[in-house]
């Protein structure tokens, strides 16, 4: 029997593979827009199960807003990486640094 | 009834109808041409919304079954945020008029982010607090990069997006998990269920929702993407980040604490605690090698909000009323600063370097002098208005028994005066280097006297802040009780 915990578990794994690939990625900036779709995604797992577990439809409603916000940021994301591919040539994580804190 | 709920909401229904429709009016007539014009519309619709919503705003009005609560706390956010917006869109307009960066998205965005900022303030639910943060970032990612074809800009952008991205995630993971174990998105549903001790899920949530608003709130050790952010954007929309969004996104850090986590003060307190004195010592030691001045007002931001976030620590109403106090003339000395940071100019080119300042006061003799006034309220030299912001919450988290915070305030208070004073030294002391030939456009120069004035003279006994002290305890003991 697959129960509440079960669904936790993989939605926090997924999460922390997300904040990793965050971090460790040192390649293309796609992959961190990947590694924030999988970080809001396992999000969706939880609001999901957690909705089921409770029997309560505003976390499925959460859901859905969440898709939808993802997507937008997603667009965003990807027309702000052209611009700056347009600028730069390049979309190396490495070559995001002419600015240094 | 849907009705009274949308007449609750109207402000907003406004500003986000207007928006829709001033992209769709600007998109099929002149396109940029119409820029200036709608700059001006913004601000002006800005100012009338808040003044609507500060005279005619009263009591608690609860719409769509608590999802959006119009209080006297969100009314003070809001107003405070709607009339440093305009300030700023104002401000901008000549800047980016004369680096052809006056596109008519500019406004539009504002408008747009201005929406979420005020739905953020309001929300009485996860969801509203989720929907308003993210118009509010969307906005701002795309202002952020909105001078295309500079790396810097786009990079700025970039940055901000990832980092933002990603505190957006730990927000949302932070809500899911406190809906889990809460039962419920309503901030009424669950300071009812954190009643009497929370369970170890919803502390989870708590500490994922707070690690959230502290990269909103750029507080260390989440501030990184803030310096970036500062110095890539255009100087006008640094000066925007720097005062609308921190008031919102402060605002709401407060509410999500006190309003569904009130119950339970014990719990976050030492959290923000530290977020307020990483923040602040962050901010005094890292602005200290700084030669960009957006740099240092990014890192003079940062310390900022750890300030404002210790009257949030002391966790009561009078910590609130500090709070707000003290976002209310940060924002105003912010204002003032920009607008003299935007008249820096050589040769028709922005100049950002602090170096640029030396021997100011022989040019530009009264801007320096409100330049001075600025840089000591900042500071926190009495008797300008930062003083009595410090004062406030130093007294606050004094009261609400975090002394220790409050010692650690003021030597972070001290710290941070040397990279201030630096800069009047170089503007009375400085050798000549003719570093800056701009002209002071009316706009910026009027607004700097009138903030300067305001900073400097409102200790006077007859004037007692503008009433803001009062103003602020009764939008405090909305939040609180």
């Amino acid at each position: 029997m697959i129960g509440l915990e079960h669904y936790l578990a993989v939605a926090s794994a997924l999460f922390v593979i997300g904040i990793f690939g965050l971090f460790l990625n040192r390649k293309n900036v796609i992959i961190l827009l990947m590694s924030i779709e999988l970080m809001l995604l396992a999000v969706n797992i939880n609001l999901v199960a957690f909705s089921a577990y409770l029997g309560d439809l505003v976390g499925q409603v959460f859901t859905l807003f969440v898709l939808t916000v993802a997507a937008a940021e997603a667009a965003i994301g990807l027309a702000i990486l052209v611009c700056f591919f347009r600028n730069r040539g390049t979309i190396d994580v490495e070559d995001v640094n002419v600015m240094k804190g | 009834m849907i009705g009274a709920d949308i007449q609750i909401l109207l402000p907003e229904i406004v500003l986000a109808v207007y928006a829709m429709l001033a992209l769709l009016g600007a998109v099929y007539t002149t396109k940029d041409g119409a820029a200036s014009l709608l700059t001006w519309m913004t601000s002006g619709l800005f100012v009338l919304l808040a003044l609507a919503i500060g005279v005619n705003g009263a009591g608690t009005n609860i719409a769509f079954n608590g999802m959006f609560v119009d209080d006297g706390f969100a009314r003070f956010a809001k107003v405070t945020i709607l009339l440093s917006a305009a300030v700023v869109l104002l401000m901008s307009e000549g800047y980016m008029q004369r680096r052809g960066l006056l596109r008519f998205e500019y406004p539009v965005l504002i408008a747009l982010a201005v929406v979420g900022m005020m739905v953020m303030v309001s929300a009485g639910d996860l969801m509203a607090l989720y929907m308003g943060l993210e118009l509010q970032s969307l906005a701002l990612y795309v202002v952020a990069s909105l001078r295309r074809d500079s790396v810097k800009s786009t990079e700025a952008g970039l940055k901000y997006f990832v980092l933002g991205a990603l505190s957006s995630g730990l927000l949302l993971y932070g809500a899911s998990l406190t809906y889990g174990f809460a039962g419920t998105t309503l901030f009424t549903g669950i300071i009812a269920a954190a009643d009497g001790g929370a369970s170890l899920g919803l502390l989870f949530g708590l500490v994922f929702l707070i690690a959230g608003f502290a990269f909103k709130v750029s507080a260390a050790p989440f501030h990184m993407w803030t310096p970036d952010v500062y110095e890539g954007s255009p100087t006008p929309v640094t000066a925007f980040f720097a005062t609308a969004p921190k008031v919102a996104a402060i605002a709401l850090f407060a509410r999500v604490v006190h309003d569904a986590f009130g119950g339970i003060v014990g719990e976050w307190q030492q959290i923000v605690a530290f977020l307020a004195v990483a923040s602040m010592f962050l901010g005094a030691i890292a602005a200290i090698g700084q030669t960009n001045i957006k740099r240092l007002m990014a890192y003079s931001s940062i310390s900022h909000m750890g300030f404002a976030m210790m009257g949030l620590a002391a966790g009561t109403v009078g910590g609130v009323q500090a709070m707000l106090v003290y976002v209310v003339i940060y924002v105003t000395m912010n204002i003032g600063t920009f607008a003299l940071i935007l008249t820096m100019e050589k040769d028709g080119l922005p100049v950002t370097n602090i170096t640029a300042l030396k021997s100011y006061a022989k040019r530009q003799p009264l801007l320096a002098l409100v330049m001075l006034v600025m840089m000591f309220s900042l500071a926190g030299v009495p008797p300008m208005l930062g003083f009595f912001g410090k004062y406030a919450v130093l007294l606050a988290a004094y009261q609400g028994g975090l002394a220790w915070l409050a010692v650690a305030g003021v030597i972070a208070s001290v710290i941070s005066a040397f990279y201030y004073l630096r800069i009047v030294y170089y503007m009375y002391f400085g050798e000549d280097s003719q570093a800056l030939d701009g002209r002071t456009p009316p706009v910026l120069w009027v607004t700097a006297v009138v903030t300067g004035a305001i900073i400097g003279l409102a200790w006077i006994p007859g004037i007692n802040l503008f009433g803001l002290d009062p103003m602020a305890a009764a939008a405090a003991a909305t939040l609180v009780n």
